[in-house]
């Protein structure tokens, strides 16, 4: 598990990498939250390139990021997400909340 | 249909065996010759009822043992089941509900629908005060080979 974080302007993206699952997505969640936290970006963009497994876990972490953001009015985009975690990302419907976009 | 293989596994409710539980399974149903897509329905489906009886079953206490039996079948499906001896679940049909959660937060509620899709069937049993039982079962699609 991993997340680096970069900012631009106002945006945050974090680079996503390794498994998300309950154990693993506690961690995620804190740095995350830390960067919006202190960036106060109008877009967070969440990298799923590098994740190799996620379970709904990891629909909680995107779902809970989305209602954080939802009170400043900023917005989400998922990228990269390869075709596992894309399948789990239109399961939970999330194209419903935020930009999705595949690898 | 018989029985080709079994295997059998205790595991103390802790995280950490979250990812060893369905690296385990998906060793072990590798020799069925699944897919990578079949291999990846199963690592999350049983990643999912793993962590129910973490964070449900025994909510978060590290104490308890999760249960877990695979069984290969010679017609290429693997049945899998998931047993803990927690609190129980009082109302099954609306735990397993899409985006129901009993504790909100974090989780999404998608677990049991996750384990639904992912396999080709799923049934639960639990008793309130004695535990539950999640069984999984999962079809494998034979491989023709080009050489007959
Ligand atoms: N092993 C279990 N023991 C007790 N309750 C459970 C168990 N598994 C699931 N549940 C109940 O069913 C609900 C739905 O489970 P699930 O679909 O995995 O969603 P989530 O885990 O995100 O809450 C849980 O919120 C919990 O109340
Ligand atoms: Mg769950």
């Amino acid at each position: 598990m991993s997340v680096e974080i970069n900012v631009t302007r106002e945006v945050v993206t974090a680079y996503l990498g390794g498994e998300i699952d309950h154990h693993t997505a506690k961690e995620m969640r804190e740095t995350i939250d830390n960067a919006v936290e202190l960036n106060m970006p109008t877009l967070l963009v969440l990298d799923f390139k590098d994740v190799s497994f996620m379970d709904s876990s990891g629909i909680g972490l995107v779902m809970g990021r989305y209602r954080n953001l939802m009170k400043t009015g900023a917005e989400l985009h998922i990228m990269g997400a390869p075709p596992n975690i894309y399948k789990m990302l239109k399961l939970a419907g999330i194209e419903r909340l935020a930009k999705l976009e595949g690898r | 249909m018989q029985l080709k293989n079994k295997f059998t596994m205790t595991l103390i409710a802790r995280s950490t065996n979250e990812s060893f539980a369905r690296a385990c399974i998906s060793a072990f149903a590798s020799q069925l010759d699944p897919t990578i897509e079949e291999i990846n329905d199963i690592k999350t489906a049983v990643s999912e009822a793993v962590t129910n009886c973490i964070v449900h079953a025994y909510k978060e206490k590290a104490i308890g043992k999760i249960y877990i039996t695979a069984i290969l079948n010679d017609n290429n499906s693997i049945k899998i089941t998931i047993r803990d001896k927690g609190c129980g679940i009082e109302n099954v049909a609306k735990a397993m509900e899409p985006l129901y959660t009993s504790i909100g937060g974090e989780r999404a509620g998608l677990g049991f629908a996750v384990m639904e899709s992912f396999m080709d069937n799923v049934k639960v049993k639990s008793v309130v005060g004695r535990g539950t039982t999640v069984t999984m079962l999962k079809k494998i699609s034979p491989r023709i080979s080009v050489n007959g």
